[in-house]
């Protein structure tokens, strides 16, 4: 066989493979979020259709990602049949659910900040301004449970990743890189720019919906001071803070 | 009625694995799961479960442990992994045994793969996580407290009649042999002919640089023709991406659910349990295959495996070598086994 991997192109579509259980369904190959919707809206739409065989849906920015049995189906099976749902609209919710997370920029919670503003030739306080006076959107969730990817930083914000990445990112870390910003849900490896911390839990395996954020969620981060952010964190380790995660809806 | 398993030794990776976590990966979840599919069917088989049924996973240096309460069943499945009990007995790979309350197992990782399943009949008695009992080390949740296993540390099994059958596979697992078969893809057109070519024509070698997450691979460097950088998307178990050193890294059961680096090819699903039990230091080689060649690969495998699994046979008591008889009978001085 010659050594050229499969694509298919139908409508705005490029369907790819991953191997013998996955199809990838492209629609471009940028950050951008009329894309991540287009992407969004197919998994909803599939979600609720539950093509045979299919096991799981992965959206990223700007492509879902659908794996499937191979004993069940098939990929040419699956291509023909999601290129039927392309078009098709889903019910999304009127309005996105809007947070409010409290951040805490102090220096204690932010290794990053001072050599992020130096970078940028900012002040601290302009670096914090900026960062907390957008609103970001979640792309999808990815990396770890219920890290949630969040565009966009403001522009004047932009650096790429450390040259370094750290061994162990502490868990509520708000990080921003290229025109991203997230908040670490538990201790990892990391190589973003670590500019605050947010007490709150990301993710409750208990729960029935275990994630705080969902792809489409609107968020904003209110800078807070370590007082409040130390009253945040002990309600955390009681675990009140997820079961009365509505208190940071936006009003 | 419920039996315990007391850990005395808890070995250097025992973890809880079932098939994986399904359905959530959209929430940054991970599969997990055992990393030899074929090893988890097979054991399970042997004590009579269902063939996802939790059990555990072990790595490079098995557990010890007491039974208590009542008699249990178990099975070891990996390599030239074995079961010692402290009667003497060695029960070797790819046979059941039952072993009674009060006494003392140690299980000998496989020497020759890099993992092994120990299945207990009725599986292990952990809570489900998001529907699944395996284990995520990083998110430290699923299988026994979201973690490895540790000396003191009591499982809850099941209980059996101790007059249960002793059972043995009636052929080899089908895990394949020869190139790992790959499709090309999703990102192959980030590298020019050439380089598709020296990746496909080379041999790699599994580093130690390996894990539950991934696997290193050793060997000819490949260069992107478009960067190596894309943006994010999903990843599957398989996915080989090709980081900016240019050496492959081929994604297995604990792997994250995106990632940024572009995938020459994706190993088939078939060879998977093959690959994830390669030992740092082998060699392996890649060879591409079309899509319906890879289902075809796949769909033989598993009738393959449901005719063994469905041909279990009884032990003949001379199966298990009872090392204290034989000294008794005096068929053998001193003592050769799997240690040795």
């Amino acid at each position: 066989m010659g050594h050229q991997q499969f694509e298919k192109l139908i409508g705005k579509a490029r369907f790819l493979l991953a191997g013998d259980s996955g199809v990838v369904v492209e629609f471009g190959d940028r950050v951008d979020r009329a894309l991540s919707e287009t992407v969004l809206r197919l998994r909803s739409v599939l979600e609720t259709v539950a093509l045979e065989g299919v096991t799981d849906l992965v959206p990223s920015f700007r492509s879902l990602l659908v794996q499937y049995d191979p004993l069940v189906t098939d990929a040419e099976t699956l291509i023909d049949r999601i290129s039927h749902y392309l078009e098709a609209t889903s019910e999304q919710k009127a309005m996105p659910t809007a947070w409010e997370l409290p951040a805490c920029y102090d220096e204690a919670f932010a290794p990053d900040l001072a050599d992020v503003a130096d970078r940028l030739n900012m002040t601290i306080a302009q670096v914090v301004d900026l960062h907390s006076s957008q609103e970001y959107s979640v792309y999808f969730l990815g990396f770890l449970p219920g890290c949630a990817l969040m565009g966009d930083l403001p522009a004047a914000l932009e650096l790429p990743r450390r040259t370094a990445p750290r061994i162990r990112v502490p868990a509520g870390s708000v990080a921003i890189a290229m025109r991203l910003s997230i908040v670490y849900p538990l201790v990892s490896p990391g190589g973003w720019h670590l500019i605050g911390n947010c007490p709150l839990q990301f993710f409750d395996i208990g729960a029935a919906s275990p994630s705080l954020l969902a792809p489409g969620d609107t968020v904003r981060f209110r800078p807070v001071s370590a007082r409040e952010h130390a009253a945040l964190s002990a309600e955390r380790v009681s675990g009140n803070l997820f079961a009365g995660r509505e208190r940071f809806l936006r009003a | 009625m419920t039996a315990r398993i007391v850990i005395e030794a808890p070995g250097l990776c025992t973890t809880v694995q079932d098939a994986g976590r399904f359905g959530h990966q959209g929430l940054g979840v991970p599969l997990s799961g055992a990393m030899d599919r074929l090893a988890l069917a097979a054991a399970n088989a042997l004590v009579g479960n269902s063939r996802d049924t939790a059990a555990l996973e072990i790595s490079y240096a098995g557990p010890g442990f007491e039974v208590r309460d009542g008699s249990i069943r178990i099975a070891v499945v990996g390599g030239d992994a074995a079961l010692k009990l402290d009667d003497g007995s060695v029960v070797p790979a790819n046979q059941s045994v039952v072993v009674q309350a009060g006494q003392k197992v140690s299980v000998q990782a496989p020497r020759d793969v890099s993992s092994a399943i120990l299945a207990v009949a009725g599986g292990i008695g952990v809570d489900d996580v998001l529907c699944s009992r395996s284990t995520y080390l990083r998110a430290e949740f699923g299988g026994f407290a979201g973690r490895v296993l540790l000396a003191g540390d009591v499982l809850d099994v099941a209980c059996v009649d101790s007059d249960a059958v002793d059972l043995e596979l009636s052929s080899e697992i089908p895990y394949g042999e020869g190139p790992i078969r790959v499709v090309l893809g999703p990102q192959a057109d980030f590298f020019d002919a050439a380089n598709i070519e020296r990746f496909l024509t080379n041999e790699y070698e599994v580093t130690t640089d390996s894990d539950r997450m991934g696997m290193r691979l050793a060997g000819t460097v490949l260069q992107h023709a478009k960067g190596h950088d894309i943006v994010t998307d999903g990843v599957v178990n398989g996915s080989i991406q090709v980081p900016g050193s240019g050496l492959p890294m081929i994604l297995l059961a604990d792997r994250q659910t995106v990632g940024g680096y572009p995938k020459i090819a994706t190993v088939i699903s078939s060879d998977l349990p093959r690959l994830a039990r390669m030992m740092p230091g082998q060699g392996l080689r890649f060879q591409a295959v079309t899509i319906a060649e890879a289902i075809a690969a796949r769909r033989a495998q598993a009738a393959k495996l449901d005719a063994l699994l469905s041909s279990c046979r009884m032990v003949r008591r001379s199966g298990v070598i009872n090392i204290e008889r034989l000294h008794a009978e005096n068929l053998i001085s001193g003592v050769v086994g799997p240690d040795d």
